[in-house]
Formats: C-alpha cells, sequence, structure tokens
C-alpha cells in the first residue's frame, strides 16, 4: 500500500510540473529564442529545438522534442516550410491544443512579413524551393523588427497580466533595434553593390538588405550538394566575372567553398548564419555585429 | 496542399542462388508478406497517401497499397485511421486500421526501412509487419524526459492473429517509450511492449499432398509476445546533413499454447502446441557524406516447439530441424535528393539449411508532399 502512495505521489508530481509559472516558449530556430527573450526576459522559460551548428531543413521528430512541444504555451518558428520535415508530426505527437495551428501559441515569424520568392508553381526538379516564400527571413533587421511587433502582441495576449511589462520591453528593445540597424546602415555603406558566391540560399534576407548582389550558388539548386561539374563552371565564371567573396555558414560543408576559394583566390567567409553561430554571436546584436564586421573586413 | 497527396514509387532486381520459392524460417509459421522478393527485375509495392487534418480536433489518412502477386494487381488498404489532435493531457486517441506501434520499425512504412527487407524476426512472426483494425490510446508525460505509454486494442483478425476472438476485441498491445538527448550529438529511444492475443484458426501456406488435395495448417489458441528496441543516433553537433550514424537492436519472444490442426485433411490431424520463439536483429546505419549511407545488418532466431505430434508440427513449419535461422547484411544506399533512392544489398542468409547469396538492386522514389523526418 504504501508502495502504492509512493508512486501515486510520483505520478501526482509529474502531473504537477507543467504549472510553472513563467511562459514556455519553444523556438524552432536560435534566433527566435533569442528574440523572445529580448521582449520576454524572465516572464518566458525558452527551448531552442536547433542550434546555429544544424542545418534546419533536416532536423528529425525526435523524443525530447516531442517531449518540449507537449509542455509549450508558445510555439515560435519560421514557419513558411522551413520546418516542414518536422513540425507537423511534433504537433500530432505532442497532444498539445495551445500550439496548434491558428491557435495563439501558434506564431510563425515569416508569416508575419512579405517573404521573398515566392512561386505560384514549384516542382522538386526546382530543388528545395518553399512555394511559400524563402523562410530565412532573421537577416533583415527590418523584419525583425516587424516580427518583434507582432511576438509582442502574442505575449500579451497569452498572459494580459504582464502586458505593461512585455510592453515596455518591446518598446526598449524596438528602440535599441532602430538605433543599431541606423548604425549597421552606416558600417554597411561600402558592401552595397558587391557581388558574391552564396552556399545556399539562406542569405537572400541579407544581402537584399545590404544590396549586395548574388551571382552564383555553390549549390547546383537549392538543398543539392555542390558537385564537381558545378565547381568548376563557377570556377571559370568567377575568372571571366569574379565575386568578391563566398558566403556559407558554420553548419554547411566547409569544402565546396574552400576549393573554389583556392581556385580563385577569392577570399571564402564563414558568417555565423544566427544567434551561437561563432564565439561572438550570442544575441541578435552581436550576431548582426560580428557578420558586418566578417564581411567588411572581407572587402579589405 | 490540403488534403496533403504523395506516392511511392518502389521497384527492385532480386538474384538469389536458391529457388525463393524454397524458403522457410524452420521453427516458424510463415504468412502474411513472409516470402522472398520475386527472383529478377519486379516491383515492390506501389504506395498512394492522403493524409489531412479533419478538422481542429482530427487528423485523418488513408494509404493504399498497389502490388502484382502472380500476373494480378492487388490494392490493399493498408492503413485508414483517424487520430486525435491536440486533446491535451498528453492524450492522443487513434482508430482504424494502422500499423501496431510495437517494436521500432512495425510503425515505419516498408519504404522508410534501412533495407529492402523486414528483419527475420519481423517476417517470422507478423509476416513482416503487425498492422490490425481497432484503438490506441497513447498518454504522453508532461516530463522533459521523453516518456510514452500507450494501449492497443484490436480486432485480431489478420495475420499473426486470426478468427477475430473474443467477439472481435481479442487482441491487445500494451507499450512504453522513453527516450531523450545526452548532448547536441546523441538521441536515444527505448521501447517495451507486449501483445497478446486470442487466436482462433490462424492458416499458414499450405502446401499440396499428390492426390492434389491441400492441407493448411491452423493454429487456435493464446499467443503473447514480449519486445524491448533501442535506437541511439548521433550526428556532429546534430547537424544530420553531412554525417550521421544510428545504431539499433530489437528483441522480440513469442509464447503460444493452443492446437494445431490440419485444415482438409480426412480424417482430421491434430496436435498439441505449445511454442516459444524468439529473435533479434541489430543493425548500424552510417552517413558517410551527404547523399550515401552504408548499412550493416545482422539476424538470428531460435526455436522451441513442443506438440503431441512432431509431424504435424513439422507441416505446420514449427520443427525447427536444430537450426537457428540466421543473415547478415550489407547495403549502400544513394539518395540523389530526400525524395529519391538507389540501394544496394547483399544478404548472406543461412534461414534453413540452403544457404543463399541474396543480391538486390532497388528504387525507391516519392513524389508528393513532404515525408515526415521520423526519429
Amino acid at each position: 500500500m504504501k508502495r502504492l502512495t509512493n508512486l501515486l505521489g510520483v505520478v501526482l508530481l509529474l502531473m504537477a510540473l507543467p504549472s510553472h509559472a513563467a511562459l514556455q516558449v519553444f523556438a524552432c530556430e536560435p534566433e527566435w529564442a533569442s528574440l523572445t527573450k529580448e521582449l520576454a526576459g524572465d516572464k518566458v522559460s525558452v527551448f531552442s529545438a536547433t542550434t546555429a551548428h544544424q542545418d534546419v531543413h533536416r532536423i528529425q521528430a525526435r523524443p525530447s522534442l516531442i517531449a518540449q512541444v507537449r509542455n509549450a504555451d508558445l510555439l515560435v518558428c519560421s514557419g513558411s516550410e522551413l520546418e516542414v520535415g518536422w513540425l507537423p508530426l511534433l504537433l500530432r505527437r505532442a497532444a498539445n491544443s495551445n500550439v496548434q495551428p491558428n491557435k495563439p501559441g501558434y506564431f510563425m515569424a515569416a508569416e508575419q512579413v512579405e517573404r521573398l520568392d515566392k512561386h505560384t508553381s514549384v516542382d522538386r526538379s526546382m530543388g528545395d524551393v518553399h512555394a511559400a516564400g524563402n523562410p530565412h527571413i532573421h537577416l533583415d533587421p527590418k523584419l525583425i523588427a516587424i516580427v518583434a511587433e507582432a511576438l509582442t502582441k502574442r505575449l500579451i495576449n497569452l498572459d494580459p497580466d504582464n502586458s505593461a511589462y512585455y510592453q515596455q520591453r518591446s518598446e526598449d528593445f524596438l528602440s535599441r533595434w532602430q538605433q543599431a540597424i541606423t548604425q549597421w546602415q552606416r558600417q554597411a555603406a561600402p558592401l552595397k553593390g558587391v557581388p558574391v558566391v552564396v552556399h545556399h540560399k539562406d542569405w537572400r534576407y541579407l544581402l537584399n538588405w545590404l544590396k549586395m548582389t548574388t551571382i552564383a550558388s555553390l549549390e547546383p539548386k537549392p538543398g543539392m550538394p555542390p558537385n564537381a561539374n558545378h565547381l568548376a563552371r563557377l570556377s571559370k565564371q568567377m575568372q571571366q566575372a569574379p565575386a568578391t567573396m563566398i558566403l556559407r555558414a558554420g553548419y554547411q560543408d566547409a569544402r565546396p567553398s574552400q576549393w573554389l576559394s583556392d581556385r580563385t583566390n577569392i577570399p571564402a567567409i564563414v558568417l555565423p548564419y544566427t544567434v551561437g553561430g561563432n564565439d561572438n554571436a550570442t544575441d541578435l546584436f552581436s550576431l548582426y555585429d560580428n557578420t558586418l564586421h566578417r564581411l567588411l573586413s572581407a572587402l579589405q | 496542399m490540403n488534403p496533403a497527396i504523395s506516392m511511392t514509387l518502389q521497384g527492385q532486381y532480386a538474384g538469389y542462388k536458391q529457388d525463393p520459392a524454397a524458403y522457410e524460417l524452420p521453427g516458424f509459421m510463415l504468412g502474411g508478406e513472409a516470402g522472398l522478393n520475386e527472383e529478377g527485375f519486379g516491383l515492390g509495392h506501389g504506395e498512394l497517401v492522403m493524409s489531412s487534418n479533419i478538422d481542429d480536433r482530427f487528423f485523418g489518412k488513408l494509404t493504399l497499397a498497389i502490388a502484382d502477386h502472380e500476373g494480378t494487381t492487388e490494392t490493399e488498404l493498408e492503413e485508414a485511421f483517424i487520430e486525435t489532435v491536440g486533446l491535451d493531457y498528453g492524450l492522443t486517441i487513434k482508430a482504424g486500421r494502422f500499423f501496431s506501434d510495437i517494436g521500432y520499425l512495425n510503425n515505419q512504412h516498408n519504404h522508410a526501412w534501412d533495407f529492402i527487407d523486414a528483419p527475420l524476426i519481423y517476417r517470422g512472426l507478423f509476416g513482416n509487419q503487425l498492422i490490425d483494425d481497432g484503438l490506441q490510446l497513447r498518454w504522453l508525460a508532461p516530463t522533459d524526459l521523453y516518456l510514452q505509454l500507450g494501449a492497443e486494442f484490436a480486432r485480431g483478425e489478420r495475420f499473426p492473429s486470426g478468427g477475430a476472438g473474443d467477439d472481435g476485441k481479442g487482441t491487445t498491445m500494451l507499450f512504453a517509450e522513453l527516450g531523450g538527448d545526452v548532448s547536441d550529438s546523441h538521441s536515444w529511444q527505448l521501447g517495451l511492449s507486449h501483445w497478446s492475443s486470442d487466436v482462433i484458426g490462424r492458416e499458414s501456406g499450405g502446401h499440396a499432398h499428390g492426390s492434389g488435395a491441400t492441407e493448411t495448417p491452423s493454429f487456435s489458441g493464446d499467443s503473447e509476445i514480449n519486445a524491448i528496441d533501442m535506437v541511439w543516433k548521433w550526428a556532429p553537433k546534430g547537424n544530420y546533413r553531412q554525417q550521421n550514424l544510428t545504431l539499433q537492436f530489437e528483441y522480440f519472444q513469442r509464447k503460444e499454447n493452443g492446437d494445431i490442426e490440419l485444415v482438409g485433411s480426412n480424417p482430421l490431424e491434430t496436435t498439441s502446441y505449445d511454442g516459444e520463439q524468439n529473435g533479434w536483429y541489430t543493425q548500424a546505419v552510417y552517413q558517410f557524406m551527404p547523399r550515401w549511407q552504408v548499412g550493416l545488418r545482422y539476424d538470428q532466431l531460435d526455436s522451441d516447439n513442443l506438440g503431441s505430434d512432431a509431424a504435424i508440427l513439422g507441416e505446420a513449419g514449427l520443427d525447427n530441424e536444430g537450426l537457428t535461422p540466421k543473415r547478415s547484411s550489407l547495403m549502400l544506399e544513394h539518395n540523389h535528393s530526400e525524395f529519391s533512392l538507389v540501394r544496394l544489398q547483399y544478404n548472406r542468409d543461412e534461414s534453413y539449411e540452403n544457404s543463399d547469396n541474396q543480391f538486390y538492386l532497388q528504387y525507391v522514389m516519392s513524389i508528393g508532399a513532404h515525408g515526415a523526418h521520423q526519429f
């Protein structure tokens, strides 16, 4: 009998665990974990499903993620099909009504902004193309500001008791962010029109913001790994119309950009891509600081 | 896309040293899809899948399997189920026809497996896969450690049940799953399952005697299975794109108690039957660079079956002939994209007294909605 009482005690304890005071936030990517912390401070407890070292397209719906979604009050993800391989399965397995599509706990950042490269007709022979538009929106700081405002509204909707707190933190963040954007744009002036080669199309918004020009991709098609033929063609192309730098994220294979760099003497630059992408990119501000620093260094 | 529609196209070339029609697993009463693929060029079964949220509370999925059997095209309703979405308290209810959550591989479609063929123990116990009609309840614990408990209640008409015993509710399965991450690079899952069925007249492949009469072994009685499965996955910093490794192990043990009769024999021949069959496999699949995977698998089975008439047990395939069936497999797989793969596989098969060399070249391609990345 005593055993049974003990067991019952454990079960009750387990049932009681999720009732934290703080909102439980499940962020699909580190940039949204970081933004949520900026806006909600200690009123939330944030879990990031992925790190800057992982290709978000290739995540599996593993047990630890199912367990986290089960207890989440709010999901903050990119959307626009970036997580199509794993998020729908997590939602089906987690038995949590708060975070299902169209519920207040379901927040997709890319749905808050105007996305680039929408396609009316998509065929798999085009590679890994998202019909709803390019989802890698976090590398345009103006879009971060739009997402921040929408996310603040969502936090207030979910946790109205703390609305003054969220409002105040949001205003504080946005004013610091606007100042930072002004400064970044001044700093980045020399990057305008600079031609670059990218590994994948995940730099689309960054380059669009900085008005840099993408002249080629190391991937022959989005999501397809670079191959020897394609790289040889690029090497030839670079001799006629050279790029100023070759860009990749830390989680992408170093060899293709290194190979092209060795052939053409064009510097291969590794950008942090998101928060945690290198030791300096510890939050959204330092992510942009470090990204611009690396781009500008490559110009010299 | 609403509903999400996808299709899978499969085909293979199979080469054997032995006659595939002579294939057997001594000690196991075979049924379902337990045989080998046809020799030479052949189509694997194609699949047409439709799924969608039905409303904000239910999800539904239908899978049609289309395959050729000896020249005629057969369509089979492989899955047809509904499932609750976001019921809260960690509860999910599923109803209809679905792959049982027993073991690790069973609830995956065969085109998602890492080898062209099922582990021998799946072949021996389930005729490749356990599918039934019924109800499943799952509860997911509110803990950071993944803990899920579940129960299935099923009709028990299909192999390895039979006869829809206990008025069509005589089959149950209880399971528990644990899982988590050790670090960014390492994830694991452990499963325990227990299946039991009130079997009435489970038939296995019959064979003809000289007179042309066909005698089909048929089992009635209690059947119970205990299983454990373990999966460990590794990818450097959790980045599956460049490299990753999956280690997997499953063990199944079945105990059966009842009678076997040879349907069609005159006078009717019967024997008591008290059997135990068990088996395990372990496999490692390594993606050594993007798009390329190699895999190794080893299978082994054992059985100990007793009865009042050894000859009838032998007719039913339950005489193990003093053998422990074994198989070693090696495969190499190329994924041009997430949606297409070409696989080369070699088995050294010692399922029965004639050891076999089996070669396969297979393609699996999927069209339509993006599949889920199941762990």
